[in-house]
C-alpha cells in the first residue's frame, strides 16, 4: 500500500484506504477515444489505487441492453460503481486532475 | 372534404407516415415525412409529449408501425399514467412490442466531464430499442435535456447533426420534441439540424381563456395548410380543427321544413325553412326565441327526425318545464331518443372544446336539425372573432352535412336590431327578428323576416302572441291609426266593430224603408184597382139594369099589345124564359 503522490494525511483517503474500487468503462467498439479512457484510468488507478480496484470493460456494441441500467449516453463513460454514491465521469480521461476530482480522490481541484 | 387536406396526387414524391391525430393529418395532406424526423416545438403544456405518444401509439395500434419513446424528462411509469388519461395503454402495447418506452436521466450532478467524448451510448440506446421491436417510429422527448446534463456544446450539437443524420439513415419517422425558446422555435435551436418538417404548438389565454394552436411553420417538399389551426386535448387525445377546412361546396337541397309555426311557415312562402340551411332567431329577452326553437324541435320530432338542442342558459329540465307552459311536452321526445339537449355553460371552457363536443355529439347522435340556445353566449368562451370563426366553422360542418340549424341570439339593449355580437348574420341563410313593440303601456311581440334567402317571403310585421298552445301569428293592426299590438289592436278592432255594426244598422234600416215603401205603393196601386173594379162592376150592374128594365118595357108593351090582339101572341108569352135567355146573349 504505497501512496504515491500525496500523503494519506486526507480524510477522504484514509477512510477509503481499505475498500476496493469497482470502476466500470462504457465502451463502443475499439475506438480511439475508448482506448485512450482505458489507457488514462488505467494508469491512474494504478497510480492512486493501485491493487484495490477493477475496471471492467463493457462493449455496447455486444451488450446494447446493459446502457440503460446505467443510463449511459455519452460514450466513453466511466461509472464508479463502488465506493458509493454513484459517479460517472465522460470522456477520455485526458484532463487527469478533473478525473481525479469526478472519482473524488480529490475533494477539490488542486490546492496551490 | 376539406380545403385544407392536400390530395395524396399532390404529395407523390414524398412518402408520409399518417399521424392518425384528427385533422393533422388533413393539414399535413397526409401525416409526416417518413423516415425523416419532425420537430414539434412549443412552451410547456403545449402538448407535445402528447402529440408525440399520440403519434406513436396510433402508429403501433391503427398503422401497424411499432415505435421507440425515449424519454428524458419523465419516467417510463409517470408517461404511462400521464397518458392513461386518454385511453393509451402503454403497458399493454410494450407487452406486445409494439411499443418500447426508455428512459434515459441525464444528471448534471452526477456527471464529471473530461477530455473528448461522443454520444455513441445514446445511439446504442436508441438503435438496440428500434431493433428489438423493427421500430418504424421514434420519438425523443426532450432531447434539450442533453443541454441541461453535459456542458460541452460543441460535441452536442455535432453528435445531434449526427443523431438526425442517423435516423434518417435507419429509415424511421422521427418526431422531436423541443422547448419554445426566446425569439427561437427552440431553446438550443435545434431547428437547425431538423429541417424537414417543423410544427409549432402553442397555448395562449387571452381574456382567461386558453386555446392551444398547432401550425406547421415548414415542411419541406410538399403543400401544407399554413394557418395557425386550433386544437384539443380531450380524452381521445388530439383533435386539431381546420379553420377553414370546408370550402363552399356543399349540396343543398330543394326540400323544404316547417318550422313549427303555421303562421310563420306561411310568411316563408307557405313552406317553412330550406332543409340544411341555417337559421338566426334574433330578439331581446323575452321576446320568444326558445319559443320559436322549441317550435321547430317538435315539429321536426313529429316528423321523426332528430334534433339536437344545445341550450348554453337553462338546464334541460327547464327548458322542458318552461315549454310545457305554452303547450309543448317535448319528454316524450326524448324518451324516443329522437330529442337531445346537451346543456353546458359556455364558460365551462373554451370555444375549441365546445366545437369539439359539438362536432363530437353531431357525429353520435346524427341529428337533421340544430339547436344553438343562445349562440351569442358562447363570446364567453372567447374573444368575438375567435368566436365568429368558431361558429362559422360550425355552421360549415353543419351545411356539409346537410342539417338544418337553429341559432337564437340576443340582441342586448341599445344595439342594433339588426346586428349579432357574434356576426353571424351574413352568414345565415334566415334571419327571423323577434321584437318588442312598446305601445299603450304594454309590450307585444312582433315577428318579421329580415331575411331569406331563396324563398318568396312576406314583408309584413306580424305580431305573435305566445299561448298556452303554443305561438300563434296575427296581423298586426294596419290602419288609419297606424301599426297597432296588442290591447290596442283589440280596442281599435273593437272600435271597428262597433262602427261597423253602425253601418250596417243604417244600411238595413234603408233597406226597410224601401220595403215600407214599396209596401205601401203596392197597397196603393191595390186600392186604385179595388176601386176601378168597383166601378167596372157598378157599370155592368147599370147595363144589366138597364136591359132588365128594356126588357121589362118591351115584356110590358107585348102584354098591353097581347091584350089587344090576344090569340097570336099567347105562345110568346109562354115561352118567356128562353126568349129573356137569348135577348141578354144578343146584347
Amino acid at each position: 500500500m504505497k501512496k504515491a503522490t500525496r500523503p494519506a494525511d486526507q480524510e477522504a483517503s484514509i477512510s477509503e484506504a481499505a475498500e476496493v474500487w469497482e470502476l466500470r468503462l462504457y465502451v463502443a467498439g475499439q475506438t480511439p477515444k475508448s482506448m485512450t479512457a482505458f489507457a488514462n484510468i488505467k494508469k491512474l488507478c494504478e497510480e492512486h489505487l493501485p491493487c484495490r480496484y477493477t475496471i471492467e470493460v463493457v462493449d455496447l456494441l455486444e451488450k446494447p441492453q446493459l446502457a440503460a441500467g446505467d443510463q449511459i449516453v455519452a460514450i466513453p463513460t466511466l461509472v464508479r460503481k463502488l465506493p458509493q454514491p454513484l459517479r460517472k465521469i465522460v470522456g477520455d480521461l485526458s484532463n487527469t486532475e478533473r478525473t481525479l476530482v469526478g472519482l473524488q480522490l480529490r475533494p477539490t481541484l488542486p490546492r496551490e | 372534404m376539406s380545403k385544407a387536406s392536400i390530395s395524396p396526387k399532390q404529395a407523390r414524391g414524398l412518402s408520409k407516415a399518417a399521424t392518425g391525430i384528427q385533422g393533422l393529418d388533413q393539414i399535413t395532406g397526409g401525416g409526416l415525412p417518413r423516415g425523416r424526423p419532425t420537430l414539434v416545438c412549443g412552451s410547456t403544456g403545449s402538448g407535445k409529449t402528447l402529440l408525440a405518444m399520440e403519434f406513436l401509439v396510433r402508429g403501433a395500434t391503427q398503422y401497424d408501425e411499432p415505435g421507440v419513446f425515449m424519454a428524458f424528462e419523465e419516467t417510463v411509469e409517470e408517461l404511462t399514467q400521464n397518458v392513461r388519461s386518454l385511453g393509451f395503454d402503454l403497458d399493454e402495447l410494450c407487452e406486445e412490442k409494439k411499443l418500447r418506452v426508455d428512459f434515459v436521466r441525464v444528471e448534471r450532478s452526477e456527471i464529471e466531464e473530461t477530455g473528448d467524448y461522443d454520444l455513441e451510448g445514446l445511439f446504442v440506446r436508441l438503435g438496440h430499442a428500434i431493433d428489438t421491436i423493427g421500430a418504424k417510429r421514434v420519438v425523443l422527448d426532450t432531447l434539450e435535456a442533453l443541454f441541461s446534463g453535459l456542458s460541452n456544446l460543441a460535441i452536442l450539437r455535432a453528435e445531434l447533426r449526427r443523431l438526425f443524420r442517423w435516423l434518417k439513415d435507419k429509415g424511421v419517422t422521427a418526431v422531436i420534441t423541443g422547448e419554445r425558446g426566446e425569439g427561437l422555435l427552440t431553446r438550443h435551436g435545434l431547428e437547425e439540424y431538423v429541417s424537414d418538417c417543423v410544427i409549432l404548438l402553442d397555448h395562449r389565454v387571452i381574456d382567461q381563456v386558453s386555446t392551444r394552436r398547432l401550425r406547421i411553420v415548414k415542411y419541406r417538399g410538399t403543400v401544407h395548410g399554413t394557418n395557425e389551426y386550433p386544437f384539443l386535448i380531450d380524452e381521445n387525445g388530439i383533435s386539431v380543427l381546420p379553420i377553414t377546412s370546408l370550402g363552399l361546396q356543399h349540396e343543398v337541397s330543394d326540400e323544404r321544413i316547417s318550422t313549427g309555426i303555421a303562421g310563420l311557415d306561411a310568411m316563408l312562402g307557405g313552406r317553412g325553412y330550406y332543409r340544411g340551411s341555417t337559421v338566426l332567431v334574433s330578439g331581446t329577452a323575452g321576446s320568444g326565441k326558445s319559443s320559436v326553437a322549441a317550435h321547430f324541435a317538435d315539429a321536426a320530432c313529429r316528423r321523426g327526425e332528430r334534433c339536437l338542442y344545445f341550450g348554453f342558459e337553462e338546464s334541460p329540465a327547464q327548458i322542458l318545464r318552461n315549454m310545457r307552459s305554452i303547450g309543448f311536452d317535448l319528454k316524450p321526445w326524448i324518451k324516443k331518443g329522437l330529442l337531445h339537449f346537451h346543456a353546458i355553460r359556455t364558460t365551462l371552457y373554451g370555444l375549441e372544446m365546445h366545437l369539439t363536443t359539438f362536432h363530437k355529439l353531431i357525429q353520435e347522435f346524427n341529428p337533421s336539425v340544430v339547436i344553438l340556445d343562445p349562440v351569442g353566449s358562447l363570446i364567453q368562451a372567447g374573444i368575438p372573432k375567435d368566436t365568429t370563426a368558431m361558429l362559422t366553422r360550425l355552421i360549415d360542418f353543419l351545411k356539409v352535412k346537410g342539417i338544418t340549424a337553429l341559432l337564437t341570439n340576443l340582441t342586448s339593449g341599445g344595439e342594433s336590431l339588426e346586428s349579432t355580437d357574434v356576426d353571424v348574420s351574413s352568414i345565415v341563410d334566415t334571419w327571423l327578428l323577434l321584437r318588442d313593440m312598446e305601445v299603450g303601456a304594454e309590450r307585444n311581440r312582433a315577428i318579421y323576416i329580415l331575411k331569406s334567402r331563396g324563398m318568396a317571403h312576406s314583408n309584413q310585421i306580424r305580431e305573435f302572441l305566445i299561448t298556452s298552445s303554443g305561438i300563434r301569428l296575427n296581423d298586426v293592426y294596419l290602419g288609419p291609426e297606424g301599426v297597432l299590438t296588442g290591447s290596442m289592436r283589440l280596442v281599435q278592432e273593437a272600435r271597428d266593430k262597433a262602427a261597423a255594426l253602425l253601418r250596417q244598422q243604417e244600411a238595413e234600416g234603408k233597406l226597410r224603408e224601401r220595403e215600407r215603401k214599396r209596401e205601401a205603393l203596392e197597397a196603393c196601386i191595390m186600392a186604385m184597382r179595388k176601386e176601378f173594379e168597383a166601378e167596372e162592376e157598378e157599370e155592368k150592374q147599370q147595363a144589366a139594369q138597364e136591359q132588365t128594365k128594356q126588357r121589362m118595357l118591351m115584356e110590358t108593351r107585348q102584354a098591353m099589345g097581347g091584350n089587344r090582339q090576344a090569340d097570336n101572341r099567347r105562345q110568346a108569352t109562354e115561352t118567356s124564359p128562353r126568349s129573356r135567355r137569348t135577348v141578354g146573349n144578343r146584347q
